[in-house]
Order: C-alpha cells, then structure tokens, then sequence
C-alpha cells in the first residue's frame, strides 16, 4: 500500500475559554472543538468532512496546518510530523497544502485587485521569480479557472460569488499545492454556480493530481466528489467509510439522520423516503454529553450509551456507536 | 481627545465590512462629500490658506524681517494697513511687515499641524496594527503603556521639553509627536482586532505570510480611510496645542514665528490701539482651523452615512 499523503492521529484541539468577569488566574474553561480525529488520505484522492454547524470542520482543517494549537500527529508523505515543526520548518510544506474558504468574497482582500491577490502565494513563495513570470502565471491560472485576463486589474466586490471563488481557487492553486483543503466552499453560492464550481474542483484535481480534504455541512454536497466521507459531530468523529458504501449503507444512527435531510430529486423516492428527524439542540460543545456525544439526539440511544465512549474501531468502514446498523422500522418516524 | 471612538468604529467597520468595499465606497464618499456645503467650504478656506502660506511671500512688499523706520515709534498712528506703504496688514511694534510675518507664522502654524499629524499617522499606525495583530501579552502591555502615557498630563511634559530643551522647532516637533500618536494608536489597535479574524487575513496567514507583511499589505490599506479622517482632525489640535504653548511664551523663538505667538504679541500691544496686530493673526488661525474641522468632520460623515 503506498503511503498517505497526510495522516491525522487522534488530533486534538482545545480552546481556551475565559469569560469576561473571570479574574486572569481563574483557569479557563476548555472547549474541546477537535476530539480525537483519525484519518489517511491518499495522494489524488479526496475527504469529504460532513458534519452540523459548529462541529469543529473549520477548526480540523485550521489544526492540519498549526492555525490553532493541536496535539496529536498530523504526517505529511508518511515522514513529517507538521504539529512538531516549527513556524519556520512549516513554511515550505505551506505551499503544499493549500486552502479555499467559504465566504469567496471575505476571503479576498477589498483593497487588491485580482492580479495582486491570485499572486501573493507566489510572491510569498517563490520570491525569486520575475516580475513577468509571475504575471505569465496568474494569466495562464486565470485562464485555467475561466476568469477573462481583463478582469486582472478589478477589485474583488466587482465579481459574483461564483468568480470570487475562481479566484480563491486560483490563488491556492498557483503555488502548485498537493493537498486543497475546501471549507465549505460552496455553501455560500447559488445551486447552479456549485455545480460548476465542483466540476472546476475535479476537472482540476484530475489534471493535477491534488488531493482534496472537501468540508461540507451536508451529505448531498460531497458526494460525488469524494472517494471516502467522514461525519463529524461535537468535534468526535461518528463514522467513517468510502463515499459509496457510507451512502449506500450508513451504520451510524447520525449518518442515517443526516441521509435523511438529503433532498432526492426523486419525487417517487423522495416520498416513500424514510426519514429520522433530529430532536432537540446541538449540545454545548463546552458540556458535551457523557459517553457517547450523540446520545441526547440519537433514537437509539439507551442507558449504556450514556456509560462507554463508543470507538470507531479500524478498517474501511468504521462507525463509533455501540449498536451499529441500518435503521430499524421504529426509528422511522 | 476631542474624537468619539465609536464614531470612528462605526467608519471602520463600514469601510472594512461592507462588501462593496473597494473603489465604489470612495466614489460614494466623495460624492457625499462634495454634496456637503460646510465640508466644501472648509475645502476652500483650507485651499486659500495653504495657497497663502506657499505663494503669500511673493506678494508682500516687505521680507519678514526688515525694519520700516518710517513707521517704527508711530506704530499705533501710522502702523495701521495701508496699500501705500505696502504693509497690507500694517507693522508690529518693531515694524516689521505684519503680512510677511502672517505668512511666516501660518507656515510654521501649518508645518507643527503637519509635522505632528503625521507622526501621530506613522507611529500610531504601526504601534496600533502591531499590538492588534500580535495580540495576547504582547497587545496587553502594549496598550497598557498607552493608557500610562495619556494619563501623564501632556501640557506639563511638553512645557518641560520646551525649558530644558530649548524653545527649538525640533523640540517642538518631538514634543507634540510624542503625544501625538497615543489617540492613533488606540483606534487603529481597535480596528486591527476586528479586521483580523476575517477570512482574507486568516487566508493569508494560512498561505504562510509573514504578520509584518499582513500588516503592512492587509491591514493597513484597509484602515486607511480611518486614519485619513483622524489625522485631518489631528492637524488643528496640533495647530492649537502649539499656539496654546506660544501663547504662554514657550513656542517657537524669534526670528520665527507661528500664529499662536503672533497672536500672543498682538494681545499684548492691544492696549496701544493697533489692533491689527491681533486681528490678521487670528483670523488666519480661525480660517485654519475651521478649515480643517469642517474637512475632517465631511470625511467623516461622507465615510459614515449612518446616523446623520
Ligand atoms: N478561536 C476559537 N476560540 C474559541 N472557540 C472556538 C474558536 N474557533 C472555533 N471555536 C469553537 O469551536 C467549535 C467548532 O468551530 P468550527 O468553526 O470548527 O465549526 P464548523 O464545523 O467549521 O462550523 P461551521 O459549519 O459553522 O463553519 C465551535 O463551538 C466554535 O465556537
Ligand atoms: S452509541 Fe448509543 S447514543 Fe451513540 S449513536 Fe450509538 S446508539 Fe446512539
Ligand atoms: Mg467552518
């Protein structure tokens, strides 16, 4: 088997949280946003991250390249440690892994125009290149995401949302990246522009051979761009498997609530379709639930559940619930 | 100061949140602030004034420091304006020109304006965007050393600089510098700590750019439309900071002169009846200074159209 191009082991993020009357020795409370989070991804291949608001995507994503504070291992090319390096060691692999956000507008600077901004990781990057060189890149990269070479000079609030994130895509592309990480990118664009923007996404990774680690908030957006989907909830991972047989046969009973959500554009199906709704709130992520996270929510939930940290186990498809399996009839509702 | 800092939020955030941000927000101010009669009339008056300190020497029939014998001991009678002797504003009680020497004091006046302005502008910038950025301790002691530095009475300091120092245009320059740049300093630090957790900073941060170069190319340009109207309210209190300290004697030494100690010496000889000498000073100094709050206080509703 070749050798992941990054590897997460059991990372960990924890915030500290100091409310406003606390006195500066009173020991902030922890917010654990990143629990214990494995996973492999492969060079050329593709993560879907899916999971409700506030799970603690963005922060998974921020850990992987040392924008928050982490601990456990995240290996690069089966070698590096990048929790471990420093700040300085750190800068080569960050043309490595490169990011898109999901506000494209927010993401760009207002006061650059669109040459300056899709240059910068170059300029930061590769320093030693011309003057010419860099503009002969960003206009073939330009070309490369279907933005006109006479929209260089304009300023970002010029553009839709969808050419915003052309130019995101463009800017963490230029530095020829093996690793794009996508915050939600699409969850901000109208339904046709996502579509053209996840076309672009594979058209790209196909031609460059990236590796995407794809965060979504819902099951339906990640689906065919990925090769193996991960759920999160309350910064612990609840299941994961490759794309088709997590769609194809979810054993976690979060998954299934998820599955449920996603619209089918089957009206036959959609109608006979079975569905699970989630009761009640998203737990404070300050106090999250004993045992199992997921219990004050789940159908299935029973005293045990409330006992034993359920853990995801090893091999293809892993699922950290202590009874795991297809929905029974009585969790329909 | 004289500034409410939520005034100044309110700009900032609009400048740095509202989406169309970029060009069309300057176009926008601008076409408010040429609607606004008072901000154009302070335009005006700071056009006329500037023009008057650069080109007002080459008018004047007398150099600022030549004698007019003619005049000298029968100021108070002959010492009034006069188109015929060519002392358009009349002569101080040594009979020098007294339009040569308003010329001479508004330039000084304008350059203290300038000269503190701008270190307020550099200094406090750079602190301000330094302590934001790097926040945590770091930002803590920062800001800390401001708050100790406003609570030390800056009148007293400066007059202090000015008596062992000597009463010199770079004392005063260092002096009302020093002070300065504390005001500037707090709003920019506000400014940066919201600016920072939006996403093109934290794209940039992930893409491996260093904080200096954050600053300089991601923060700053997007603080600038708050540090323009600051400093355009900066420049008359300087102007008024530094008449205050001639008033007292303490300003700048002859042979220069500045508004603030013209004044003073036409204050001083009203009682003989020439009152011109009080008169020509004050009113370029009233023009200057209207000038200047009537044009900061436009750029600053042009940039916040909100509550007006
Ligand atoms: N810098 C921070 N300091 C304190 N808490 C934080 C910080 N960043 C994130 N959190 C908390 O960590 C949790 C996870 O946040 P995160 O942004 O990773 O969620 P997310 O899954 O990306 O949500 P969304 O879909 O809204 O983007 C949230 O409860 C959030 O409040
Ligand atoms: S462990 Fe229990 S509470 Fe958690 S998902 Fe499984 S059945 Fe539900
Ligand atoms: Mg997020």
């Amino acid at each position: 088997m070749s050798t992941p191009l990054i590897s997460a082991r059991d990372l960990r993020v924890a915030f500290d949280i100091t409310r406003p009357g606390d006195m500066p020795w009173t020991k902030p409370r922890q917010l654990h946003a990143v629990n214990g989070v494995s996973f492999d991804l492969m060079p050329g291949q593709t993560l879907g991250v899916v999971g409700e608001s506030g799970c603690g995507k963005s922060t998974l994503a921020r850990a992987l390249i040392q924008m928050v504070p982490a601990s456990g291992e995240v290996v690069w090319q089966g070698e590096t440690d990048l929790l471990s390096l420093s700040s300085q060691r750190m800068q080569k692999y960050r043309s490595e892994i490169q990011m898109i956000f999901q506000d494209p507008l927010a993401s760009l600077n207002p006061r650059m125009t669109l040459g300056q901004i899709i240059a910068e990781p170059l300029r930061t990057h590769r320093p030693e290149l011309g003057r010419e060189e860099v503009k002969s890149r960003v206009a073939r990269m330009m070309d490369r995401v279907g933005l006109l070479p006479q929209m260089i000079n304009r300023y970002p609030h010029e553009f839709s949302g969808g050419q915003c994130q052309r130019i995101g895509i463009a800017r963490a592309l230029i530095v020829e990246p093996k690793l794009l990480i996508c915050d939600e990118p699409v969850s901000a664009l109208d339904v046709s522009i996502q579509a053209q923007v996840i076309e672009l996404l594979q058209e790209l990774q196909r031609e460059l051979g990236l590796a995407i680690l794809f965060i979504a908030h819902d099951l339906s957006v990640v689906k065919h761009i990925s090769d193996e989907v991960m759920v999160l909830y309350l910064g612990r991972m609840m299941e994961k498997a490759p794309a088709d047989l997590l769609y194809a046969d979810p054993q976690h009973p979060y998954t299934q609530a998820l599955m449920s959500a996603v619209p089918v554009p089957d009206p036959q199906i959609e109608r006979n379709k079975q569905t699970i709704p989630l009761h009640g709130d998203l737990p404070s992520p300050m106090a999250p639930p004993s045992g199992c996270v997921f219990r004050t929510r789940c159908p299935r939930a029973v005293e045990a559940c409330a006992e034993e940290v359920p853990h995801p186990g090893r091999g293809r498809h892993q699922c950290a619930c202590l009874f795991p399996g297809p929905l029974t009839a009585d969790e329909v509702a | 100061m004289v500034h409410d800092t939520q005034r100044m939020d309110a700009i900032a955030e609009r400048m740095a949140e509202d989406e169309v941000a970029g060009r069309s927000l300057w176009a926008d101010a601008r076409s408010r602030f040429v609607k606004n009669k008072a901000a154009m009339f302070g335009l005006f008056l700071l056009i006329f004034v500037v023009l008057f300190a650069l080109f007002g020497s080459h008018l004047a029939q007398w150099s600022n420091e030549e004698l007019d014998y003619n005049v000298m001991g029968v100021v108070a009678q002959e010492g009034g304006p006069s188109m015929a002797n060519g002392h358009y504003f009349g002569v101080d009680e040594l009979g020098r020109d007294l339009f040569a020497r308003t010329v001479q004091g508004t330039q000084v006046s304008l350059a203290v304006g300038f000269v503190g302005a701008l270190v307020a502008v550099v200094v406090g910038t750079i602190y301000g965007a330094t302590a934001g950025y790097v926040g945590g301790r770091v930002d803590q002691i920062m800001m800390r050393m401001v708050d100790i530095l406003m609570a030390i009475p800056y009148m007293f300091v400066l007059i202090l600089i000015l008596v062992m120092y000597g009463r010199s245009m770079i004392a005063l320059f260092v002096g009302l510098g020093l002070i300065s740049w504390l005001e500037m300093s707090r709003i920019v630090r506000g400014q940066t700590l919201s600016l920072k957790n939006r996403e093109f900073i934290e794209a940039a941060r992930a893409t491996g750019v260093s904080g200096v170069t954050i600053i300089r190319r991601h923060i700053v340009p997007n603080l600038l439309g708050v540090i323009a109207v600051y400093a355009t309210l900066l420049v008359p209190l300087m102007i008024l900071t530094e008449s205050f300290i001639s008033f007292l004697g303490l300003g700048v030494q002859e042979p220069l002169t500045s508004l603030g100690a013209l004044i003073s010496e036409g204050a001083g000889t009203i009682a003989y009846g020439t009152i011109w000498q009080l008169g020509f000073p004050l009113l370029f100094f009233c023009l200057t200074l209207f000038g200047f709050f009537f044009v900061g206080d436009g750029l600053r509703d042009a940039l916040d159209p909100k509550d007006r």
